[in-house]
């Protein structure tokens, strides 16, 4: 217990962007073959003064196989602040790590020394299925009452997938979430408008028909998510779904303002059956009535069939297929991760109605193998895909392994994994910082990077 | 004790509540931004303090019952033992609120001041008050031991100093300090509190 607030935690999120620099990033490192070898966290340095900038200064290997890390995030954030459920004097310390193929959860203490993170707790998956009902644990998001955790399916593999809760004091497992899911199936990523008591849900598909890679039969036929939901944070109950359409297939990542009081936010969707197109999608209330509306369009690129995967040849082009976005704490910056074009994107969105392509940079790609500028002759595969960002906004950090199965599918030949960094400028530009280029070994596969002390896509605040 | 301090303590102990940042103001100047409205940060208080009343009058009336019934000594030491119980649960197992959200009404505020204030043991500190042996200095008021309407009184002037002190902090935070201040400066006042109540517990049984 802390006497004063923990340091990293901030009323709102115009103070949060005047947080220092962060000097590592956590990132979660998957098994590449999946089997003999164990996932990891791995500490990258990133203060810049540092001589090991860029480099692995730290790690925690796994001690289980076969778990998949995904996403994970903190026990504590400037939530903790929220004047209905305080508990600041809480510290943020641990990384709440999900195996999402595994359904098992570490608990992963990143103090005294951030460079040498330890587990100090291990929640095995039969007492997340016993206590929930749920399995493959997805997004972790530090609420102001508890930990809540997203889950793609039950023990079967089927769904439907929900949310569940975890102690903040204790990391006990307290049981599912929703008191009235209506209609919603299909889960994935979550977060919130805390400020009106409002709960936002996607969709990706139940384990089974992720698990083995992306099904193309279920996908033409317009099978996998596409529905928003809207709920009520405090009563638990299921309040709106969204249909985006059918042909708008898996709907991912929501990125809502980070101003308490406003009721918009983003969320991107992977393909178009139309046109291999990604999309983003904004949504608004209007009434007590959400509404979603397509903000962005990012169109497939013609490609050579020779240079695509069986199952893109066909259509002769490479989706963008949109991985990630995250919002800047400013909500002035939205970044889209086109993990099949390698190109990460980047759009102001001062005006949530009417998103500015600002620029885009290069690297990985189906067809293109954009190389990153410190190794110009060196191709790369793989393309942008989990992206987080400082808290000021400055810089912007991403990795190229979206989920191991779904790899061997659009690059077959094997993703080779790195991490990179963009400056970004007062006016938006985007830059390569070209000292930071992070290869893994082949048998790793980095996918979320969590910033120390908070970032764009982990802190949730109650004032504005 | 001497009576006059009484009543000052009590004042006190209900400004020491209304203080802290975590018992009610705010969740005012919260709601108060939400809406953009001063009137709105006050008229938060009011349900938050009826909720803290609700609160201590229970503990208050139980202990006046208490007194009518059972010998002075017991209900005094029974006091004290309760004090110490519950500062040394408050120190060992810090349990964190998650009753209601950030859109709350009249009802929804006056439960939260209820059961924050419960939780938090906000009518614990004036057991060793009620309990107290009568006191007989002719400078007091009096207080006739275990009487309820001195438990009135005493809820009354607490609440007061309660009240006074989160309206004052919460109009200066939301019209002048806004909320970054909090990061640096919301001490850990639970703990204190918590020591507090050990502390009482263990002076109450001496005397």
């Amino acid at each position: 217990m802390l006497l004063k607030p923990d340091p990293t935690f901030y009323a709102s999120a115009k103070d949060a962007i005047k947080a220092p620099p962060e000097t590592v990033a956590y990132v979660a490192l998957l098994s590449a073959n999946g089997t003999g070898t164990t996932d990891a966290i791995t500490v990258v340095d990133t203060k810049t003064s540092s001589p090991t900038y860029a480099a692995q200064v730290g790690r925690v290997d796994l001690p289980n196989t076969g778990d998949e890390l995904h996403h994970f995030g903190w026990n504590a954030c400037s939530s903790a602040l929220c004047p209905n459920a305080p508990k600041p004097h809480v510290d943020r310390r641990y990384l709440v790590v999900p195996g999402l193929r595994s359904s098992r959860i570490y608990i992963v203490d990143t103090k005294p020394t951030a460079s040498e993170p330890r587990i100090v707790r291990t929640i095995e998956p039969q007492e997340i299925i016993a206590k929930t009902g749920y399995s493959r644990p997805h997004t972790v998001h530090c609420g102001p009452d508890a930990i809540y955790v997203s889950a793609l399916g039950n023990a079967d593999g089927e769904g439907p997938g929900g949310i569940f809760m975890l102690d903040c004091d204790t990391f006990d497992v307290i049981g599912p979430w929703e008191a009235d899911r209506g209609p919603q199936y299909f889960a994935y990523d979550f977060w919130w408008h805390l400020g009106h008591d409002v709960m936002i849900t996607s969709e990706w598909g139940t384990p089974n028909m992720i698990e083995g890679g992306l099904d193309p039969n279920l996908l033409l036929g317009g099978k996998y998510g596409h529905h928003l939901h809207f709920w009520n944070l405090r009563s638990r109950r299921h309040v709106q779904a969204v249909d985006l359409g059918a042909e708008q297939q898996l709907v991912l990542e929501i990125r809502p303002s980070h101003d308490p009081n406003q009721t918009y936010g983003f969320v991107g969707v992977v393909i178009s059956l139309k046109d291999l197109s990604s999309s983003i999608w904004m949504w608004h209330r209007t009434n007590g009535k959400y509404g979603v509306t397509k903000v962005i369009d990012i169109p497939a690129e013609p490609a050579d069939p020779a240079q695509l995967p069986d199952l893109l040849k066909g259509f002769s082009a490479v989706p963008p297929l949109l991985s990630d976005i995250d919002l800047s704490v400013d909500d002035r910056y939205l970044y889209a991760s086109c993990w099949g074009t390698g190109e990460l994107r980047q759009y102001d969105v001062s005006d949530p109605f009417k998103p500015q392509f600002v620029g885009s940079v290069r690297i990985g790609g189906i067809a293109k193998r954009s190389a990153h500028p410190s190794h110009a002759n060196q191709p790369l595969n793989g393309g942008p895909q989990m992206v987080e960002i400082s808290r000021d906004g400055r810089r912007v950090y991403f990795t190229n392994s979206l989920y191991r199965s779904w790899d061997d599918q659009f690059y077959p030949d094997g993703i080779k994994s790195w991490m990179v960094k963009v400056d970004v400028a007062g006016d938006g530009a985007m830059t390569f910082d070209p000292k930071f280029f992070v290869e893994f070994p082949h048998v790793h596969r980095a996918h979320q990077v969590r910033l120390e002390g908070g970032d764009a896509s982990s802190d949730s605040y109650c004032f504005s | 004790m001497d009576g006059r301090y009484v009543w000052i303590v009590l004042f006190l102990l209900g400004c020491y509540h209304g203080i802290n940042p975590g018992m009610g103001w705010l969740f005012a100047v919260a709601l108060g931004l939400q809406d953009r409205s001063r009137a709105s940060v006050v008229f938060a208080l009011i349900p938050i303090a009826l909720g803290h009343v609700a609160s201590v009058a229970i503990v208050v009336s139980l202990a006046v019952f208490a007194a009518a019934i059972f010998p002075h000594a017991i209900v005094h030491q029974t006091a004290a033992a309760i004090l110490i119980a519950f500062g040394v649960y408050r120190l060992v197992r810090v349990r964190h609120p998650r009753w209601v959200g950030m859109r709350v009404g009249f009802w929804g505020l006056a439960l939260w001041g209820f059961l924050m204030s419960s939780a938090h043991g906000a009518g614990l500190m004036l057991l060793p008050f009620v309990t107290a042996a009568p006191v007989s200095n002719a400078m007091s008021m009096p207080m006739p031991h275990g009487s309820a309407a001195t438990g009135f009184l005493m809820i009354a002037v607490h609440t007061l100093g309660y009240f006074l002190t989160m309206l004052v902090v919460a109009l200066i935070v939301y019209e002048k300090l806004g909320v970054r201040f909090l990061r640096q400066a919301w001490f850990n006042v639970d703990l204190v509190w918590a020591i507090a109540l050990f502390a009482a517990g263990i002076v109450a049984l001496f005397t």
